[in-house]
C-alpha cells in the first residue's frame, strides 16, 4: 500500500502518525488522571467524571466572553485563567458533592455508581437550562490555534503542543503530591488502612474530601484544554467517558503509572490502527484487544503488590 | 335538545313576546345544529377539533444528546402555528399544541406518538429528526393513522402515506453539489467521510456513484463512530492522498472536532486546497464549531439563513423577534417551519382535517410563502425544492453561492444508486 508515495512522503507520514498518536495520548491521561485518583484512591466510581470536564468547558466560555465583553487587551492569555477558575469551580463542586452525598456512601460502592450517574443526568439538564441544549462556541485566542510548519508535508498543530505540555505539568504535579507531599502520604494511608489512618491522628474524612476535590479539578481543567479540540455542549461529558473508564480499568485501578502506561498502549494502538483500517473497525480492534487482555489479567496492567 | 329546553319558559310569557322569542330561539337553535354539522363535517373520524380549536402534536428532544439539534425545529413549529393562529387558524380553529419530549431515546419517541394519536386525538405532529426516531414512529402513525410532518434532510429510500418529508431526500442536497464543484471548480479527486451510521453512508454511496458516474475518482472513504473527536489519523491520511474534494458528512459534537483539528493542522479551508464540502453543518452546528474554524467550507443545502428573498427576511425577522436577535437558522428549522403551513394548506385544500382526506388533498400543495422560496408536494410526499450551496463566513452565515435554476424533483429510491 506504499508503493505509490515516495520515501520523503512516508518518512513525514509517520512523524505526523507518531505526533497524531501522542497528542491523543496526552489526551486520554488528562481524561484519566482525575478520574483514576477517585476511582483508585478511594473506589467510588465517579461516572458524573465526564460532566466534570464540560463544567470545566462551561467556565472556560464564560471566562473567555468575561475577557473579551470586559479585557479585551488580556485576551491572548485569558485561557490560563480559564484553566484556574474551571479548577476551583469543578473542585470545588466536586468537594461539595462528596460532602453532600458521596461519604455516606463509602461502604456501598455499587451506590456511588448509581448517585454519580444521577448526579451526571442532574449536571446536564443544568448545563441546558442554563446554557442552552444547543452548543456553544469557546473561542481560542489565535496564537493557539494553528500549526508550526517544519517541512511541507509535516505541521505540528499548536494546540496539540499545548495539550502535551499541561498533560506533562499537570502529571508531574500529581505524582509529587501523590508521593512527595505530607497531603499525598496522608491519601496513600487512608486508602491502605482507613481505621489506622484515623487511629494515628489523620483526619480521614477531610482527606476524602479534598482527594475527591482533586480529582473532579483535573477533570475541570481536562475540559477546559478540550475546548480547544472538541465540543462543548450539555451531554459532552458522554463522549469523553467511556475512554476514561477504558484508560483507567485497563491500567489497573489503583496505579496512576499504570494509567499513564495505559493511556500510552491505547493511543499509539489506536492511531496506528486508525491510519491503516477505518475509524470504526480501529476502534472495535482496540476495544477486543482491551477486552482480551482484562481476561487474562482482570488487575489490569499494573496493580499494587498487596497482601490479600 | 336546545329547543325543547327554551320552549316551555316561553308559555309563562305575553304573545307577543313568545312570538318573537320563539323565532329567536329557532335561528339560536339551528345556528347550534349548524356548527354541529360543520364539526362533523371537518372531522369524521373523532380527532380533537372543537368548534373552534383544532390541536396538533409537537414531538421532539428537548433533553438528551439530541436537544441540540431539535431546538430549532420546536422553535420553528410553535412561531409557524402562533403565526397561523394570528391570521385566523385552519378552517376558522385556533391550533392548540401538546409538546411531548421523545427524551432522545427511540422507544420513547414511539410511546409519545401513540399517546398523542390515541389519547389526545392530535390533528398532526409535526416532530422527529433523526432517521431513527422517525422509523421507531412509523409502524404507530401507520397503525393508528396519523399524519407525521418530519423535518429532517434523511437518506431517503422511505415513502409513507402517513409522512410529509419537508426536508430534502439525499440525491437532492447531493447530486447538484457535487455537479457545482465538478463544473465550477474543476474537482477531479474526492474524499468521502463520515460519522458511521445510516444517513453518511447512504449519502456517500450515493455521492461515489455519481462522482463514479462523472468518470472522477473517489480517493478514500472513512466513518468514524459518533461522537468521535480525534481525527489526527484521517486528516493525516487526506494530507497524504492530496484530495481536490473533501466530502464531509460528519455529524453532532463530532463535528466540532474535526473542524478545530482540521484548522490545527494547517488545513486552511479559505485557500480550497483541498476544497471542503459538506452536507451536515448548518449555521446551527456552526454555533458550536465557530465561524472561524469553518471559514471557507462549502454546504449543500436548501436553505441557508441569509438567503435574499422577502419571504426569508420576514421569517427571519419574526424568528428573532420571537427567540432572541442571536438566534441562527439552520436548514432543518427552516423545513420544521414548512410543516404547519403544509398542514393549514392540505387542510384547507380537502376542507375536513380527516388524515385520509388531508392525505389525498397534500400532492400539489404549493407554498409561496416558504422562507427558501416556492414549495410543492410531490405525489411521493417528499418537496420539490431547489438545492443551494453556501460558503462559510467567519460570522457563522453561510453566503450562498450557487442555487439550482429548476427545482429538484424528489427521489426518494434512486434507480442504481441503493
Amino acid at each position: 500500500m506504499f508503493s505509490e508515495y515516495t520515501s520523503s512522503e512516508l518518512v513525514s507520514i509517520f512523524a505526523m502518525q507518531g505526533f497524531a498518536g501522542l497528542i491523543l495520548f496526552s489526551v486520554f491521561v488528562l481524561m484519566a488522571l482525575g478520574l483514576a485518583i477517585i476511582f483508585g484512591q478511594m473506589g467510588v466510581i465517579n461516572m458524573a467524571h465526564g460532566e466534570f470536564m464540560i463544567l470545566g468547558a462551561y467556565m472556560t466560555y464564560l471566562t473567555s466572553n468575561i475577557f473579551s465583553n470586559y479585557l479585551p487587551g488580556f485576551y491572548g492569555i485569558y485561557f490560563f485563567i480559564a484553566m484556574i477558575v474551571a479548577f476551583l469551580a469543578a473542585g470545588s463542586l466536586g468537594a461539595l458533592m462528596e460532602f453532600s452525598i458521596i461519604r455516606h456512601l463509602y461502604k456501598r460502592p455499587l451506590d456511588t455508581l448509581l448517585a454519580t450517574w444521577g448526579i451526571s443526568l442532574i449536571m446536564q439538564q443544568t448545563f441546558r437550562s442554563v446554557f442552552g441544549a444547543r452548543e456553544v462556541g469557546v473561542t481560542i485566542p489565535d496564537w493557539m490555534m494553528g500549526s508550526v510548519p517544519l517541512t511541507e508535508m509535516v505541521e505540528i498543530p499548536i494546540n496539540g503542543i499545548f495539550v502535551m505540555c499541561l498533560t506533562v505539568v499537570i502529571s508531574v504535579s500529581v505524582y509529587f503530591l501523590m508521593y512527595k507531599s505530607r497531603f499525598g502520604g496522608q491519601v496513600r494511608a487512608v486508602v491502605q488502612n482507613r481505621p489506622m489512618a484515623g487511629a494515628v491522628g489523620i483526619n480521614t474524612e477531610k482527606v476524602d474530601r479534598v482527594t475527591f476535590g482533586l480529582g473532579c479539578g483535573i477533570a475541570g481543567v481536562a475540559g477546559s484544554a478540550f475546548t480547544m479540540i472538541g465540543s462543548t455542549g450539555p451531554t459532552a461529558g458522554q463522549l469523553y467517558i467511556v475512554d476514561t473508564f477504558l484508560v483507567v480499568v485497563f491500567g489497573g485501578a489503583s496505579s496512576l503509572l499504570g494509567t499513564i502506561a495505559s493511556a500510552f498502549t491505547i493511543s499509539q494502538a489506536q492511531s496506528t490502527m486508525e491510519f491503516f483500517l477505518s475509524g470504526s473497525m480501529a476502534k472495535v480492534l482496540t476495544l477486543l484487544t482491551v477486552v482480551i487482555i482484562l481476561m487474562l489479567r482482570p488487575q489490569g496492567l499494573f496493580s499494587l503488590k498487596i497482601r490479600k | 335538545m336546545k329547543f325543547k329546553f327554551v320552549f316551555p319558559t316561553l308559555k309563562k310569557i305575553s304573545a307577543y313576546g313568545r312570538g318573537l322569542l320563539s323565532t329567536l330561539g329557532i335561528i339560536a337553535c339551528s345556528f347550534a345544529l349548524n356548527t354541529a354539522n360543520a364539526a362533523d363535517s371537518v372531522n369524521s373520524t373523532g380527532l380533537a377539533v372543537t368548534d373552534d380549536t383544532v390541536t396538533v402534536g409537537i414531538l421532539h428532544s428537548v433533553t438528551g444528546t439530541m436537544a441540540i439539534s431539535e431546538t430549532g425545529s420546536v422553535q420553528a413549529e410553535k412561531l409557524a402555528i402562533k403565526q397561523i393562529n394570528e391570521m385566523g387558524g385552519v378552517l376558522g380553529r385556533k391550533i392548540k399544541y401538546i409538546q411531548e419530549d421523545g427524551a432522545s431515546d427511540w422507544p420513547t419517541f414511539a410511546e409519545k406518538a401513540k399517546k398523542l394519536l390515541v389519547r389526545d386525538k392530535v390533528a398532526a405532529v409535526f416532530g422527529c429528526w433523526t432517521s431513527a426516531s422517525r422509523k421507531a414512529v412509523l409502524p404507530v402513525f401507520e397503525q393508528y393513522n396519523g399524519m407525521l410532518y418530519y423535518p429532517t434532510f434523511y437518506e431517503g429510500l422511505e415513502q409513507s402515506p402517513n409522512v410529509i418529508y419537508t426536508g430534502q431526500e439525499a440525491t437532492q442536497q447531493i447530486i447538484a453539489g457535487i455537479d457545482w464543484v465538478v463544473e465550477k471548480k474543476g474537482a477531479k479527486t474526492f474524499y468521502l467521510l463520515g460519522s458511521d451510521y445510516i444517513w453518511p453512508r447512504t449519502s456517500n454511496k450515493i455521492a461515489r456513484k455519481h462522482i463514479e458516474k462523472l468518470g472522477l475518482k473517489v480517493v478514500g472513504e472513512q466513518y468514524y463512530p459518533l461522537g468521535h473527536t480525534q481525527f489526527n489519523s484521517v486528516i493525516n491520511k487526506i494530507k497524504l492522498r492530496k484530495p481536490d474534494v473533501i466530502y464531509a458528512i460528519v455529524v453532532g459534537g463530532s463535528n466540532v472536532a474535526f473542524y478545530k483539528q482540521l484548522k490545527a493542522a494547517g488545513i486552511d479551508l479559505r485557500k480550497e486546497k483541498p476544497l471542503l464540502l459538506t452536507i451536515s453543518v448548518t449555521e446551527d452546528e456552526i454555533l458550536g464549531i465557530g465561524g472561524e474554524n469553518i471559514e471557507g467550507a462549502y454546504a449543500a443545502m436548501k436553505y441557508f439563513q441569509s438567503l435574499d428573498n422577502p419571504n426569508n427576511k420576514a421569517f427571519v425577522k419574526a424568528f428573532k423577534e420571537e427567540y432572541g436577535e442571536n438566534i441562527v437558522i439552520g436548514d432543518v428549522t427552516q423545513a420544521a417551519y414548512l410543516g404547519p403551513w403544509l398542514w393549514k394548506a392540505a387542510v384547507e385544500k380537502a376542507g375536513s382535517f380527516d388524515i385520509d382526506k388531508v392525505r389525498e388533498a397534500s400532492p400539489g400543495i404549493e407554498l409561496t410563502t416558504a422562507p427558501e422560496g416556492y414549495v410543492k408536494i410531490h405525489p411521493n410526499h417528499h418537496l420539490w425544492s431547489k438545492t443551494r450551496v453556501g460558503l462559510a463566513q467567519r460570522d457563522g452565515q453561510y453566503k450562498v453561492v450557487y442555487e439550482t435554476e429548476e427545482l429538484m424533483e424528489p427521489d426518494p429510491f434512486p434507480e442504481g444508486y441503493q
